[in-house]
């Protein structure tokens, strides 16, 4: 697929925010300054000031002598990543892999995306209507992230089209490609204003020249060259951190440590309601390497007893090696608490149905959760379709289990054949071999005919016989399709009655 | 008079021995009497013992499927409501379906599919720990004396009923377990000559019981009740309805 990127440029990022705290500043000149090299230097301008001529990396000494009633305020660079960041999780709404572009702005991975909003033309609108009233920006759409980025730093054009990333840069000036000063006054120097100008030249020339970073950024604009893409990770709300003051190498200490974070976890999950359904513990080594265990419920458990018994089992599968240094645990998946599960089962008051799920827990996390089932009736004909097997332990049959035909207790999962003698045409057989073994048939019963459902499937019917042989032993035997004198009759044997 | 007092003497000792090695009677299980004398009448106390470990031989799929459609019969009796029941084993052999005919709804029968023989164990040992389960019944290859022993504390403590089925006969050795069952299906008998397969019979051997006798009967499943007909009895169609 295509990879189409958007980059997001606030100008005027932390400004604009304050505005918003802080209405009358809408309309004033005011900047951000901070210390520098003796001077106070102006760090970024709001939108009037800019209009005023002010720029940033000018020092506030000049800006005063313009504009006298020019307001400063200190700059906090950290509190400028926090806002990119919040705003990078926001715009996880349009898009799942959102990446940062310090100081102050954002790229999208857009491929896929735009289509939910018809178009591109209109998926930009979308994000300029949300974000217009709050902060000013500038936004473009490109096959890479380099020519996105140009795009919305150098240019009015909001939208390159697939392919023609080129076209859209030729009149940009170099900076647009995000080289490094240096090499920008050398380009200018050498009377290179804007990208056509070398675009065209041979790039063994221009590393000759300007070394290996021009080459590798031209790349990136135009798609020669890849680009990583650092999405950020989508916030996970439950989620509880433990640094450990020393490297954990027992499970006494994993164990400490699990108890702990479950503690804080069922805490917060308890007052709003929630029990955990699935959850992993991330143990990060002293290496660098993770270490994961996950566990799963049948029902959402806020019992810190029973969810640590489950993460004990697993405990084992932890290599502390030389030491964990941090715990991380993630509730992956959350729902509301139920009480009134007894109802569903409809049993005696006493049986506790919460017992039963944590039974059903430690089990699943020991043998998968393939290998607890409860069978519901299905209505279908054929007998290895008349059940289907369920995960779910609430769930009631929707219809009434069939009981006015004999079925055996035991049923092999295939039908085996067997060989049979028997009288023409519709009669039982009168003796069958199974397994070696000579059964002599005393008594039967039937046939009872079970047909293929011919909205599925078609095929044979069968036509199934109870018989009872000397010993007493019962069993389900089966003739595949009619009686036909020429070829000789299938027969399987099915099931074991009581 | 000397000769009943002896007797009652005896007879209250017998309880005294009983009580010191675990079989408390307890109101509870007095009540839950079951009905079917000819087979309770072989246990201590003349009560059906719950809240212990019953061993079943059963070898072949013939014998699984009427020892399965014993122990449900004997669970819808032991338990008037509904409760809920594990059937731990090797693959999916029960057919839920045939199971209704038993006075089970089979969707409270939770199946639990295991491979090895070490994990059915823990299992086993775990399900029989939830006092809210109302039987557990297990399908082992083999099971030692250390073993069954474990399952036999652990129902000691939470009264549920286990249900073991070794199917290995090769491995049978000496249990803790309160009492061996052997079942296997026995020749119907037709009376009146009708059409048909009729009512199964199953032959109920207790090849040893805890502090009780061992038995060999006849045991016929018809309209939710058990049937029993002795065999030593002479009136071979004799069937004493018992129950209710």
């Amino acid at each position: 697929m295509k990879k189409r990127y958007v980059s997001i440029w606030f100008p005027h990022l932390v400004c604009d925010q304050m505005a918003i705290k802080q209405k009358e500043l809408k309309t004033q000149a005011y900047a951000l300054v901070a210390h520098e090299r003796n001077k106070q230097m102006i760090v970024n301008v709001s939108h009037e000031a800019k209009k005023l001529g002010l720029r940033p990396n000018m020092p506030l000494a000049d800006a005063r002598i313009t504009f006298p009633a020019l307001q400063a305020f200190k700059h906090q660079p950290q509190r400028q990543q926090k806002l990119l960041k919040k705003l990078a999780e926001w715009f996880i709404r349009y898009s799942p892999s959102v990446a940062l572009d310090e100081p102050d702005g954002l790229f999208l991975d857009v491929s896929g995306c735009t289509h939910l909003w018809k178009n591109e033309a209109l998926y930009l609108e979308e994000i300029s209507s949300r974000l217009e009233k709050e902060y000013h920006f500038h936004i473009a759409i490109a096959d890479t992230i380099g020519a996105a980025w140009a795009l919305s730093h150098f240019s009015t054009q909001q939208i390159a089209a697939s392919g023609q990333q080129m076209q859209a840069l030729l009149n940009l000036p170099p900076k647009a490609l995000r080289l490094q000063d240096p090499i920008l006054q050398r380009l200018s120097k050498l009377g290179f204003h804007h990208i056509a100008s070398f675009a065209h030249i041979a790039p063994t020339t221009l590393r000759r020249r300007f070394g290996n970073e021009l080459n590798l950024r031209m790349g990136q604009a135009m798609g020669q060259q890849q680009e990583a893409f650092n999405a950020i990770e989508e916030p996970n709300p439950y989620r509880e951190r433990l640094q450990c003051l020393e490297p954990i190498q027992t499970a006494k200490g994993i164990e400490i440590a699990i108890e702990n974070l479950l503690e804080i976890i069922c805490e917060r999950l308890k007052q709003e309601g929630l029990g955990i359904r699935n959850a992993t513990l991330n143990a990060y080594r002293l290496d660098g390497k993770l270490q994961q265990i996950k566990i799963g419920t049948n029902q959402p458990s806020i019992h810190i007893k029973h969810l640590f018994k489950l993460f004990e089992l697993k405990i084992k599968q932890i290599e502390p090696d030389l030491g964990i240094e941090l715990f991380v645990m993630e509730v992956l998946k959350v729902e509301p608490l139920t009480q009134h599960q007894e109802a569903l089962w409809h049993t005696n008051t006493h049986t506790n149905f919460t017992e039963i799920a944590e039974l059903l827990d430690r089990i699943s996390i020991k043998a998968g959760k393939n290998a607890i089932r409860r069978y519901l009736p299905q209505e279908h004909h054929w007998p290895e379709n008349s059940i289907k097997a369920v995960a779910d332990l609430t769930l009631q049959p929707q219809t009434d289990w069939p009981v006015h035909k004999p079925r055996p207790t035991v049923l092999l999962n295939q039908p085996e054949t067997i060989k049979v003698t028997a009288p023409i045409p519709d009669y039982p057989p009168m003796n069958f071999t199974y397994k070696g073994q000579i059964h002599r048939i005393i008594k039967a019963d039937g046939p009872e005919r079970i047909e293929q459902e011919w909205w599925t499937n078609d095929g044979k019917h069968r036509d199934y016989y109870c018989v009872e042989d000397e010993k007493g032993q019962r069993y389900w035997l089966f003739r595949l399709g009619h009686y036909d004198s020429k070829v000789p009759a299938q027969w399987f044997i099915h099931g074991f009655f009581a | 008079m000397e000769k009943l007092a002896q007797k009652l003497i005896i007879q209250r000792l017998q309880r005294q021995i009983l009580d010191l090695e675990g079989f408390k009677t307890n109101s509870k299980q007095q009540n839950s009497k079951i009905g079917f004398a000819p087979i309770e009448q072989h246990f201590p106390n003349q009560v059906f013992p719950t809240g212990t470990i019953h061993e079943f031989i059963s070898t072949a799929p013939e014998n699984t499927a009427c020892t399965s459609a014993f122990i449900f019969g004997l669970l819808s009796k032991l338990q008037q409501q509904n409760g809920i029941y594990v059937w731990i084993g090797k693959q999916k052999q029960l057919f839920t379906p045939g199971l209704t005919f038993f006075g089970i709804p089979p969707h409270h029968i939770i199946f639990i599919n295991l491979v090895k023989p070490k994990d059915i164990l823990w299992a086993t040992e775990e399900a029989l720990k939830c006092k809210s389960l109302s039987g557990v019944i297990s399908e082992v290859e083999g099971i030692n004396f250390a073993q069954s022993q474990r399952l036999q504390l652990t129902v000691e403590k939470s009264k549920v009923t286990g249900f073991i089925l070794r199917t290995q006969p090769e491995n049978i050795t000496a249990t803790a377990c309160a009492a061996r069952w052997k079942i296997t299906p026995q020749a119907s008998e037709n009376t009146e000559n009708i059409p048909g397969v009729g009512f199964a019979n199953w032959q109920v051997e207790l090849l040893k019981v805890r502090n009780g006798s061992t038995a060999n009967f006849t045991v016929a499943w018809r309209n939710q009740q058990f049937y029993v007909n002795e065999q030593n009895n002479s009136a071979p169609f004799l069937s004493q309805a018992i129950g209710s």
